[in-house]
């Protein structure tokens, strides 16, 4: 098996992964039947890294896995590829609107377990989706996907991602887009659950006026940490790409953005932008921030800002004086600090789990 | 009836309010002209319980109840409003959906019903057009990117759909113009009643050619230096604060 | 972009002529026998020969940094002279000093000598490896100031540099570090003592002279409590073919209430526009806020050199201290510059502001690389950086690496970082008034800098700018 990435790669100089190494991963355990989200919406179930024909809906655009080489610099997507058992196809025709699918993951077992699910997403010219994507689960185990995307021409994929996996978990996705031009790709992670997660994005922007959105929400508490990862790559002219990255950290948790913005000679009128913004919500936490732009092209409009500072007392005293209790004025704070990250999901049932996650989480602390 | 008794507070080691008695009856709407330094906004804030100024002697009782121990949310829902000199933007927070949140709060204290959605959206479309606002406030986000009139106008919004019993107006009169200045006029005096009374803070007599007070009071070096009729403010505006520390 | 502009080839380096005079040069490459040659010729005590050959059985063991974004062939560390001077023996007085020599700082604007220096300031000059001359000691000496080479302070003042020296740069904090602890040759020692502000600006001026030489001074200023001083720096070398290792490291010590100002103007030769020749940059440079309310501000306009790797930092250790970086870093041709700044944040009310502004053009990368770290014991820290970055043509590239790290919640960091091209619209306005495109180009850049610039002294804000301009003739086209 392909090494860990070690804390020496620039890449992961703020994620160790020795807490991962350390666990030795048995067999994967019979799967028990979880609650599933109630939803009308079709949806494609695994269980333990195992695709459920009874519990998933049947769709003609959904294909079986087929097992894949991968040669990549990422060391997670070869050990992926090396131990890769299921995962599904999606192909949407040219010109055709597939409407909202589930992606849901579901993890539970006795012993420590690991699975590394490998999703391919093709959109043909003009066609469109939106994937809700669920990762749920108890107990230790390693959740290791990979998903490969290719966005043809016009081509829209709204993909969100709610992070939820059992506190004791390890979850180190790889998401790959390759956007063709005038394609869109919408990316929007709520990272809440697992013990230690990364989500590293590589969205490559390769036809005149692709886009890319990679947004995030990371909150955490405990002592979790988040790390997301991303790395647009202009390769074409006058394409816009938009990052925002919002942080909330309680107790002794980490939190981790590394946001490269990279823009070959060819790709002029690019318009890049990256905010990454964090609340430390208790004096323990931390937050790292490494926001990068390597350009190569001078007709550019490129930034980015950062800021890491608690909430702002002034203003839980403005609510407050209005009469809005204590606990109530932050939430509604914190709330509205997300707001910039959760704001492209448009899907109701979407925006509706997220919005209730962001609650329960709150509630939590 | 707020009555304000050997108040005395202080920032770090720095005594700013040095033994204030004031008493400010239902009905009756005060002002408090000083200097700059005098101790007006740390009065607004003490009043209102900002963190940050410790009281080390005296009380503060507004209708029977010592407020110097409540929280300010509950100051907020035993009638207090404070109108900020310099209100707080709240990026990401809508308007009416802040507004609502806050009345329903007060509201659920006062033992009355909350409103919902639309009840409140009836209510806040009504108070809107009584300032002379357009409609799209109540969509913008808390203040933010108002101009000074703007801030000021939705204080004033605040104030008529909470329905105080007190309001403090902290110098809420700088940077505005005189239409501007005319509509907080128009907000706090729309609120006169038996039932209500106001401490106006401010540096300049203008405000008060439209709020006429019952009072005038000067604060300076931490103390009322002297209380007056209306009349007071014009002789302070003809003759400055100069040589008031003595009188 | 016109035609006319494509032609303007190479920039004017009019610093690049050489000096023909008799010099006295150690034997190519590095050795335990070099380390101890240099010790003696110093007439050091044994304490400094024995911390220099610590430092070189630490750098055997050591490798050359990778992570910088810059490329070059490897450097042979056993084809460099470690020591080269001016043959005759060490001047007393000016009037000592070779005519030569004096003339060369003469062509380079540095008024040597005293009568000249209307401007009154203190000069220290450093020729290859030794320093030649420092002017105005007299002066500083009255008010308690001790300016001097600092081969002279190992042996007149060693009790202050065995305290400080290797303080802030310990010898194993780098490879550039430890090889300049080893065979470092000279260099200027400040020591400010209490209370006193400093009677005149100190400056040093480098200067690479012999050919295959490397140069590796070493600067040590310490400001003791309540004192300040304000220091530049200068340095030039003439155009040679082959490339030319300077790997400097500068200390700086304030303690309490103490302030010190760092200014730089970085005008090594930077090779000729196909690339050849030029200086390899690689300076260590850091403060340590040591006492309570201290401050260090480092402000440096980098145009010279092929390649630059240069981080000046601030450690915020004492309470309420302050740290300051001001940066202009423009590449042309086929430089590559990879510089930025290090504030880290350990006592409490601790600010650090970091204004960077790049600028490439021609074939060149220019790459700012910064870490803002906040420590947990930094309640009350704040930073604020702005980092900005401008291309001139479409063939050069311009990098922002930050890194920002915080872990006390009552600390507030903001970062904003921005990279375009020159304005069309500015160009065209100032060519419509009658500027040529390239002084057109200059005002925007100078524009570009101002809040740069503004922090120099007066005297070295003239030469910035002006430096500015030359740097990006033939940039534009």
């Amino acid at each position: 098996m392909t090494a860990l990435p070690s804390k020496k790669l620039e890449a992961w100089r703020y994620t160790d992964l020795a807490p991962l190494s350390e666990i030795s991963f048995g067999a994967v355990p019979v799967a028990v039947a979880p609650v599933l989200p109630e939803s009308d919406l079709p949806r494609l179930v695994f269980l333990n890294g195992v695709f459920s024909e009874v519990l998933s809906s049947r769709l003609d655009f959904a294909g079986a896995f087929d097992a894949v080489a991968d040669a990549s610099a990422q060391p997670l997507a070869r050990i992926n590829a090396e131990q890769a058992r299921d995962g599904v196809t999606l192909t949407i025709p040219d010109g055709i609107d597939a409407g909202t699918v589930l992606l849901i993951s579901h993890a539970s077992g006795d012993a420590p377990f690991a699975f590394h699910l490998r999703h391919r997403v093709a959109l043909g010219q003009g066609a469109s989706l939106t994937i809700v994507d669920i990762a749920k689960g108890d107990g230790v185990y390693w959740h290791n996907p990979v998903t490969d995307i290719t966005l043809a021409a016009g081509a829209k994929l709204n993909h969100y991602r709610l992070q939820d996996e059992s506190r004791e978990a390890f979850s180190l996705a790889t998401i790959r887009a390759h956007i063709e031009a005038g394609a869109a790709y919408e990316h929007f992670t709520a990272t809440i659950g697992a013990r230690l997660s990364r989500t590293e994005i590589h969205a490559s922007l390769a036809g005149e006026q692709a886009t890319a959105h990679l947004n995030a929400a990371q909150m955490l508490t405990g002592e979790q940490h988040g790390d997301f990862t991303t790395v647009i790559a202009h390769k074409a002219p006058n394409c816009p790409s938009r990052q925002t990255v919002k942080s909330v950290l309680s107790g002794l948790s980490r939190g981790v953005f590394q946001g490269r913005i990279e823009v070959d000679r060819i790709a002029q009128k690019t318009d890049g932008y990256q905010m990454s913004q964090a609340l430390l919500l208790s004096p323990h936490a931390e937050m790292d921030i490494k926001p990068e732009l390597r350009i190569y092209a001078d007709d550019v409009k490129c930034s980015h800002g950062a800021t890491i500072g608690a909430l702002d007392e002034d203003q839980v005293f403005y609510l407050r004086s209005r009469g809005i209790p204590e606990a109530e004025a932050r939430s509604i704070l914190v709330r509205a600090f997300l707001d910039d990250a959760l704001a492209p999901v448009q899907q109701e049932e979407a925006k509706a789990l997220f919005e209730a996650a962001i609650e329960n989480w709150w509630v939590s602390q | 009836m707020l009555e304000i008794k050997n108040l005395h507070a202080r920032i770090g080691e720095k005594e700013i309010l040095k033994g204030i008695n004031l008493t400010v009856p239902d009905g009756e709407i005060h002002a408090i002209m000083g200097p700059n330094g005098a101790g007006k906004s740390t009065l607004s804030y003490v009043l209102s319980g900002r963190d940050g100024y410790e009281v080390t002697e005296g009380e503060v009782i507004y209708d029977g109840q010592d407020i110097l121990a409540l929280a300010p949310e509950d100051r907020a829902a035993a009638g207090l409003f404070l109108a900020f000199q310099y209100p707080v933007e709240l990026p990401g927070v809508g308007n009416a959906n802040f507004m609502r949140t806050a009345v329903n709060a007060v509201r659920r204290k006062r033992g009355e019903a909350e409103l919902d959605a639309v009840a409140f959206l009836k209510l806040a479309r009504a108070a809107v057009k009584n300032l002379s606002m357009k409609e799209d406030f109540l969509k913008r986000n808390v203040n933010v990117g108002f101009s000074g009139g703007e801030k000021k106008r939705n204080e004033m919004l605040q104030m008529a759909l909470l329905q105080p019993g007190l309001a403090i107006l902290d110098e809420t009169d700088s940077g505005l113009d005189i239409d501007a200045l005319k509509i907080v006029a128009e907000g706090v005096n729309a609120l006169r009643s038996e039932k209500f009374s106001a401490l106006v803070i401010t540096h300049y007599q203008r405000l008060l050619d439209y709020i006429v007070p019952d009072m005038v009071h000067v604060l300076s070096g931490g103390r009322i230096v002297r209380s007056g009729p209306a009349s007071l403010a014009l002789e302070l505006e003809a003759h400055g604060y100069a040589g008031l520390e003595a009188a | 972009m016109s035609a006319s502009m494509q032609a303007i080839a190479d920039q004017k380096y009019k610093y690049g002529f050489t000096t023909d005079i008799e010099m006295e040069e150690f034997p190519l490459g590095l050795s335990e026998d070099i380390v101890r040659r240099i010790s003696a010729k110093k007439s050091e005590p044994a304490w400094m020969l024995e911390w220099r050959l610590k430092a070189y059985r630490l750098w055997l063991t050591m490798e050359e940094p990778d992570w910088a974004n810059v490329k070059h062939p490897p450097i042979n560390y056993q084809e460099l002279y470690y020591y080269a001077a001016p043959a005759k023996e060490q001047p007393k007085s000016l009037d000592d000093v070779d005519p030569e020599l004096l003339r060369t700082y003469e062509k380079l604007g540095i008024p040597l000598n005293e009568r000249a220096a209307l401007a009154g300031v203190a000069v220290d000059a450093v020729f290859d490896s030794v320093s030649v001359a420092t002017t105005f000691r007299d002066t500083l000496s009255k008010s308690g100031v001790i300016f001097c080479p600092i081969s002279e302070a190992v042996r007149e003042h060693p009790e202050l540099v065995k305290k400080y020296l290797g303080s802030v740069v310990p010898v194993r904090d780098n490879y550039f570090a430890a090889l300049n602890s080893a065979v470092f040759s000279d260099g200027s020692f400040v020591f400010i003592p209490k209370g006193v502000r400093c009677p005149m600006e100190l400056s040093t001026y480098f200067r690479i002279n012999a050919r295959n030489t490397g140069q590796f001074e070493r600067t040590l200023i310490i400001a003791d409590d309540g004192a300040s001083v304000s220091y530049l720096e200068g340095c030039t070398a003439p155009m040679r073919d082959e490339n030319q290792l300077h790997a400097a490291v500068v200390e700086l010590v304030a303690m309490d209430d103490a302030k010190i100002k760092y200014s730089t103007v970085q005008n090594w030769y930077p090779g000729d526009a196909d690339g050849k020749g030029g200086i390899y940059n690689f300076v260590t440079k850091r403060g340590a806020c040591r006492g309570k309310n201290s401050k260090i501000s480092w402000t440096q306009v980098e145009t010279g050199s092929a390649i630059t790797w240069k981080y000046p930092s601030c450690v915020l250790q004492g309470d309420g201290s302050v740290g300051e970086f001001y940066s202009v870093a423009v590449t042309n041709h086929h430089q590559q510059a990879d510089t930025g700044t290090k504030m880290i944040h350990l006592g409490k009310n601790t600010t650090s502001t970091i204004i960077s502004k790049g600028i490439s053009a021609g074939k060149s990368d220019n790459t700012y690389r910064g870490l803002v770290k906040i420590l947990a014991s930094a309640s009350g820290a704040r930073n604020f950086t702005q980092c900005d970055s401008l291309l001139i043509g479409n063939e050069c590239g311009a990098h922002t690496v930050p890194y920002i790290e915080s872990r006390n919640s009552s600390a507030k960091l903001e970062h904003e970082a921005t990279t375009s091209k020159i304005d069309e619209d500015q160009l065209f306005y100032c060519r419509s008034r009658g500027l040529s495109e390239e002084d057109a180009v200059g005002m925007i850049v100078n524009g570009f800098c101002k809040d740069v610039l503004k922090e120099l002294p007066m005297e070295f804000a003239v030469e910035a700018q002006k430096l500015l301009a030359v740097s990006l003739e033939g940039s534009v086209g």
